[in-house]
């Protein structure tokens, strides 16, 4: 029996369809006032129709609120008005069908033969162009179908059976041309030295690849996996703006000459275990260790932004649970960057902006909440130059016991993998982040694009770290890009180790064992069980409907052999693997260019105040903050909206650790491509003064700071892309030294490009500075509202003529020069003495000062505290030429904070930073009255902090 | 040892830890249990006299939220759940636990045990939302809600389908059952949920369900502005609740 099952909902005004008609809205749909959206189950199943139709009144309804219809699949309903109905393709993970398959069995204790879902949204009669603009802005042909006035017909959709044939690729005799096309034709995204060097392998070998060990070698090899450009050996120049070469130096890598040499330098003993594992992993306190990782998902987001934040998310939490024994997730941080969301028009192929941060935001929302994770802390930059190519980083901090931080293989073991079925999923990711976008990369990359189902992964979350502490296994790894190829070879890079493919459990059948061993199906990780144990781990799982199978064993033969069906398809040696990639020397060029500055005039500086404070990077983000969940686990004690209200922006997240201690952990980010656009050495030194600024200010200690980095960058292939990168990397070690802040992980995302035609368009070189800090007290944490009437507010720290970036400036559509340089010993003198302040109890509020200067500081305060405030500009410690309202108001000069000071305590807080950059500014006031006032004394800005806050949290007000 | 109370897990639950040391706060003695141990055994339930039902999304919330728990709940465990209730035993459901017992049945059960008579539906905003909210307490006189002092208890939703509904003849037998318990005031009514409603009891008063979350707001660190007026490690009158079950318990 097939059936196609419509539920509806009986109030046709229900916030999905009006969701809808003002989405539609939007984007420019007009003349739509009603849709009726339309839940689709396809169910084909051995009971009779009578029964069916008792199960779906019982089970795919809720009959308050919706009513069901049920239809033989071959003659379904037609009506009056005109519809759309979207399905998904085949392959593409379905989580709901998963369920009611699962709620059929219950109910019939039978299997159905198969079950999909759908949406199908019925509109009054409309012609066929307004049906095919609303199609387009409902689904998105990468993952999905839709059809206008017609059915779907997923019965139809039939995997193929597989028959074994052992496939190899002729290398041996090609030259270079037909080498490159190889690489081309099987998304191999490899070089032409690289294609020679397999090539050379094989020939002393004397035998030709199979597929699968062209496709690991890849795989192994891909910018994704390998890092290639923060490994290779770099010959950098610096070039001034006549073209004359003013310096030239080699670098023997990125990675070792700076991200991790800092990290060597510093050497703190509370780093147990860097840029190792899948997660950096800092001591918390004498029993407990805490991890965090940040991954990006840019290229899968930008095609499918639900599915590639979604799965972006869920692989990194999966890092923290593969990262020593498995660590459990307590926080999740988020970072994007968009394109405005009011753009005008977007390049061909490219989803436009306001729905791409819908999206991904839903992507987050969905897979953080389902996993019981707070999502606690995050930040959204806005530039047009993020169009085609949008940035999602996603984090995880996860808290283990010390004694879980390390891991190891041992030949004999066990290679278990837990989770999710395997299917077509994801194929080619990790070669495909390392290729640019083009417009064909919409189809041509289709399967490299999927979603997640977060409770698959809760599941096995849930038993692995029940099991976690009993010894049964000695290792875990997540299976991530490059699926079983990457986490089983990387496993098995000091043993070797053998897989019977065909024994990994399929969600359909027709795949090849190429096709099984690189699929990047979600929601699968694999484990090292100690033999003894196998039964042990296979039955917990089980006991929570979490599949786990056992593939295979590591060896100890060094060697990497995959089987199926009894065949030898992959006899690889894993030196060769991992040892086998030629690096080549790469050119980067940084040309010193001197940007113009004028300051504009300001007519209205009250109004221009309201402009910086309802821009897109400024304004409140409280729209996407409240869809997370960011207190779940009961652990968040400053939470990322927090005062009476709820709507003060907190500097950094802060979690306990365990309730019953008094320890925490304060999360804080720094990203400015801005700065990077005039400098990106000075971008790395503001993004890592704001994350320990961020952890500063909410009460972490300054000595216990540790940080990630995440580059996305443009095609490193190109020397001006380079060499911004080396500047970077170059502000990453001397800041991280200055600061005493250890790297402890870190991720790149390059070839961040968009080919329109001829021409190539880079993002904006964006570093993203993830930051940990330790809290000791809890009872001592600081938030960023003012709390009471008629007390002291000081500015600590020296605000400079630095405009070069700021917010001011952009709203004249001016980029500037004087990019803010963070002075580090002065930074640090500056921490501690408030980490002193913060400890003796007398700091009332503390809020650092970033983006848009010391104004939307103060005003995020008053709308926090809902208090009003006076600031006195010419009390602001200043230093530099041009000292005018605009420049000292708006200035983005690092290192500064505003703080709140009860007046019984103003001895004792002036003494503290006797000898530094720090004034009496102003007080709060009895009113709720913002006011500054200028140099001369005049009154510069007076504002009403409700009609502030009104400006302020209507942005995204959507 | 303190009362016995269950906290029940499954695919998709989350909120089982923070509910456990709430309960454990209240001293109640708390297990976690996955659903497929009480269905292999249903007489385990008998072991305890508390039964907590916490959030998180059973299943996805797939269907809709709550749905497939809810139909476990009905098809395998209807009987040792009427066997314990008979018995005394007390039920709390909270956001996914709640719409679990909304959509099994089990609440508002004006006209008996495993009939559907309400639901949690999807919010009037369209989407999730994380925020505190304030309830003013309706009845004082439950075995959940006796030691309950506070005029206005402060909590966390954290929900995408917590706008209670019923037909208007439900509603207003409900409201002559005098089953609200809780509702949301100072115009903090997060979902659009009929008459302000954010927590609802069964004509026995033994099972109680709410949409905001206790079991987060239990002690002075949890809340969003504790800085500088409750020490961080204050019991919080949300626990009260727990703590109502406990000694109700304990009495009888």
């Amino acid at each position: 029996m097939r059936i196609r099952v419509h539920v509806i909902h009986r109030d046709p005004g229900s916030p999905a369809s009006r969701e809808i008609v003002s989405y539609l809205k939007g984007f420019g749909v007009e003349g739509i006032d009603s849709v009726r959206r339309v839940r689709l189950v396809f169910l084909e199943a051995g009971p009779s129709l009578e029964e069916l139709e008792a199960f779906a009144e019982k089970v795919l309804l809720d009959p308050v609120v919706e009513s069901v219809f049920i239809y033989p699949d071959d003659s379904p309903p037609v009506i009056e008005g005109s519809w759309v109905e979207i399905g998904y393709l085949p392959g593409v993970m379905d989580p709901e069908a998963i369920t009611i398959s699962r709620a059929f069995r219950e109910f019939f204790r039978q299997d159905p033969v198969a079950v999909f879902t759908g949406v199908r949204y019925e509109f009054p009669p409309l012609d066929k162009g307004v049906l095919n603009a609303v199609l387009s802005q409902l689904y998105n042909p990468l993952i999905q179908i839709g059809v206008i006035n017609d059915f779907l017909h997923p019965f139809h959709q039939r995997s193929p059976g597989y028959e074994f044939s052992l496939r190899e690729v002729e290398l041996l005799e090609k030259g270079d041309e037909e080498l490159l096309q190889i690489s081309k034709d099987w998304m191999l995204s490899l070089n032409l030295r690289e294609m020679k060097a397999v090539q050379e392998h094989y020939r002393k070998l004397g035998r030709n690849p199979t597929d699968v060990e062209l496709e690991t070698i890849a795989q192994t090899w891909s910018e994704h996996c390998q890092h290639k450009t923060f490994k290779s050996p770099i010959l950098y120049r610096e070039v001034s703006e006549e073209g004359d070469v003013v310096t030239e130096e080699r670098i023997s890598s990125l990675f070792k000459d700076y991200i991790m040499k800092a990290t060597k330098e510093l050497d703190k003993p509370w780093c147990l275990s860097v840029f190792k594992d899948n997660a950096g992993v800092v001591e918390f306190d004498s029993d407990w260790a805490v991890c965090f990782k940040v991954e990006t998902h840019n290229h899968p987001s930008a095609l499918e932004p639900f599915g590639g934040a979604n799965t972006g998310l869920g692989g990194v939490i999966r890092d923290v649970l593969g990262c020593g024994l498995g660590a459990k997730p307590i926080a999740n941080t988020d970072v994007f960057c968009f394109a405005p969301p009011d753009t005008k028009e977007v390049p061909e192929g490219v989803i436009h902006p306001r729905r791409m941060m819908r999206e991904v935001v839903a992507g987050v929302r969905d897979y953080g909440n389902k996993m019981g994770i707070p999502t606690v802390n995050g930040a959204i930059f806005f530039d047009p130059d993020f169009c085609a190519n949008p940035l999602v980083y996603c984090g995880t901090v996860g808290l283990m016991p010390k004694g879980a931080v390390e891991k190891e293989i041992r030949p004999g073991d066990k290679i278990v993998l837990i989770g999710g079925r395997t299917g077509r999923d994801g194929i080619h990711g990790a070669t495909f982040s390392s290729a640019e976008l083009t417009e064909e990369s919409q189809y041509s990359c289709a399967s490299a694009v999927q979603i997640g189902n977060p409770i698959e992964e809760k599941k096995f979350a849930d038993v692995l770290l029940k099991i976690r502490d009993k010894g049964w296994y000695r290792a875990i790894t997540d299976c991530g890009a490059g699926g079983l190829s990457s986490a089983v070879g990387e496993m098995a890079r000091d043993v070797g180790a053998v897989v019977y493919l065909e024994k990994v459990p399929l969600k359909y059948s027709g795949l090849s064992y190429t096709e099984i061993w690189i699929s990047e199906s979600q929601e699968r990780m694999v484990l090292a069980v100690k033999p003894e144990y196998l039964e042990d781990v296979v039955s917990a799982f089980a006991e929570e409907d979490v599949l786990a199978t056992c593939i295979g064993e590591f060896t100890g033969d060094r060697r990497l052999r995959l089987y199926y069906d009894g065949a030898l398809v992959m006899e690889m040696d894993v030196d060769f693997l991992h040892g086998g990639l030629p690096l080549e020397e790469k050119l980067a060029v940084w040309t010193w260019v001197k940007k113009e500055e004028p300051v504009p005039d300001v007519e209205d500086p009250s109004k221009t105040f309201r402009q910086v404070l309802s821009s897109y990077n400024i304004a409140s983000k409280e729209w996407v903050i409240r869809q997370y969940d960011h207190e779940v686990q009961g652990r968040s004690a400053l939470k990322p909206l927090c005062g009476p209200r709820q709507v003060a922006p907190s500097d950094s997240a802060v979690i306990r650790g365990h309730l019953h201690s008094k320890k925490g952990i304060a999360l804080g980010c720094g990203i400015n491509p801005w700065y990077g656009r005039i400098d990106p050495y000075w971008m790395a030194g503001a993004c890592i003064d704001e994350a320990i600024r961020q952890i500063v200010a909410v009460g972490g200690n300054p000595d216990r700071i540790s940080i990630l980095d995440n580059f996305c960058w443009g095609n490193p292939d190109k020397p001006d892309r380079l060499g911004g990168l080396v500047r970077a990397s170059k502000g990453c070690y001397d800041f991280a030294l200055g600061f005493g802040v250890p790297f402890i992980s870190g991720k790149d995302s390059l070839y961040n490009e968009f080919l329109k035609g001829n021409e190539s368009i880079p993002i904006p070189g964006t570093l993203l500075i993830s930051g940990m800090g330790m809290i000791d007290d809890i009872s001592k944490v600081v938030s960023p509202y003012l709390k009471r009437r008629d007390t002291l507010l000081y500015v600590v720290g020296l605000t400079r003529d630095e405009l070069g970036g700021s917010a001011f400036l952009n709203l004249f559509g001016v980029l500037g020069n004087s990019v803010p340089r963070t002075d580090v010993s002065l930074a640090r003198e500056l921490y501690k003495r408030l980490h002193l302040a913060v400890r003796e109890g007398i700091v009332l509020a503390c809020h650092d000062i970033s983006d848009g200067g010391i104004g939307v500081a103060l005003a995020e305060m008053c709308i926090g505290g809902g208090i009003g405030a006076e600031l006195f500009l010419n009390n602001v410690p200043f230093e530099g030429d041009r000292r005018s309202n605009e420049v000292v108001f708006y200035s983005e000069s690092q290192s500064r904070f505003l703080v709140e000071i009860d007046r019984k305590h103003k001895g004792r807080f002036e003494k503290l930073f006797e000898g530094l950059p720090c004034e009496l500014v102003g007080r709060t006031s009895e009113g709720k009255s913002f006011v500054v006032y200028g140099l001369e004394g005049e009154e510069y800005i007076v504002e009403d902090v409700k009609n502030l806050e009104r400006v302020w949290r209507s942005r995204f007000r959507w | 040892m303190g009362i016995r109370a269950l906290v029940l897990r499954t695919a998709g639950t989350n909120c089982d830890e923070e509910t456990v040391y709430a309960l454990r706060l209240a001293d109640a003695n708390p297990d976690s249990l996955h659903i497929n141990q009480l269905r292999r055994d249903p007489a385990v339930l008998l072991d305890y006299r508390m039964l907590v039902i916490p959030g998180g999304f059973s299943y996805g919330d797939d269907i809709s939220a709550g749905k497939v728990l809810a139909l476990e709940l009905e098809l395998f465990l209807k009987n040792v759940l009427l066997e314990f209730l008979d018995r005394g035993g007390l039920i709390l459901g909270i956001c996914n636990g709640f719409q679990v017992l909304v959509k099994a049945g089990l609440l508002p059960a004006m006209s008996g045990y495993f009939t559907v008579e309400a639901s949690l539906v999807e919010n009037d905003s369209g989407l999730f939302v994380d925020r505190w909210v304030e309830l003013e307490v309706c009845r004082r006189d439950l075995p959940w809600t006796h030691l309950l002092t506070a005029d206005r208890l402060r909590m966390p939703v954290a929900h995408a389908e917590g706008k209670f509904v019923a037909s208007e003849n439900a509603i207003h037998q409900l409201s002559l059952s005098n089953q609200v318990v809780f509702r949301y005031a100072g115009g903090t009514n997060p979902n659009g949920s009929y008459q302000d409603i954010a927590g609802i009891c069964d004509p026995s008063g033994q099972i109680l369900g709410l949409m905001p979350h206790p079991e987060r707001a239990v002690i002075g660190s949890q809340y969003p502005d504790w800085f500088g007026r409750v020490p961080y490690n204050r019991f919080m009158p949300p626990l009260d609740i727990f703590r109502s079950g406990v000694k109700w318990l304990e009495k009888s």
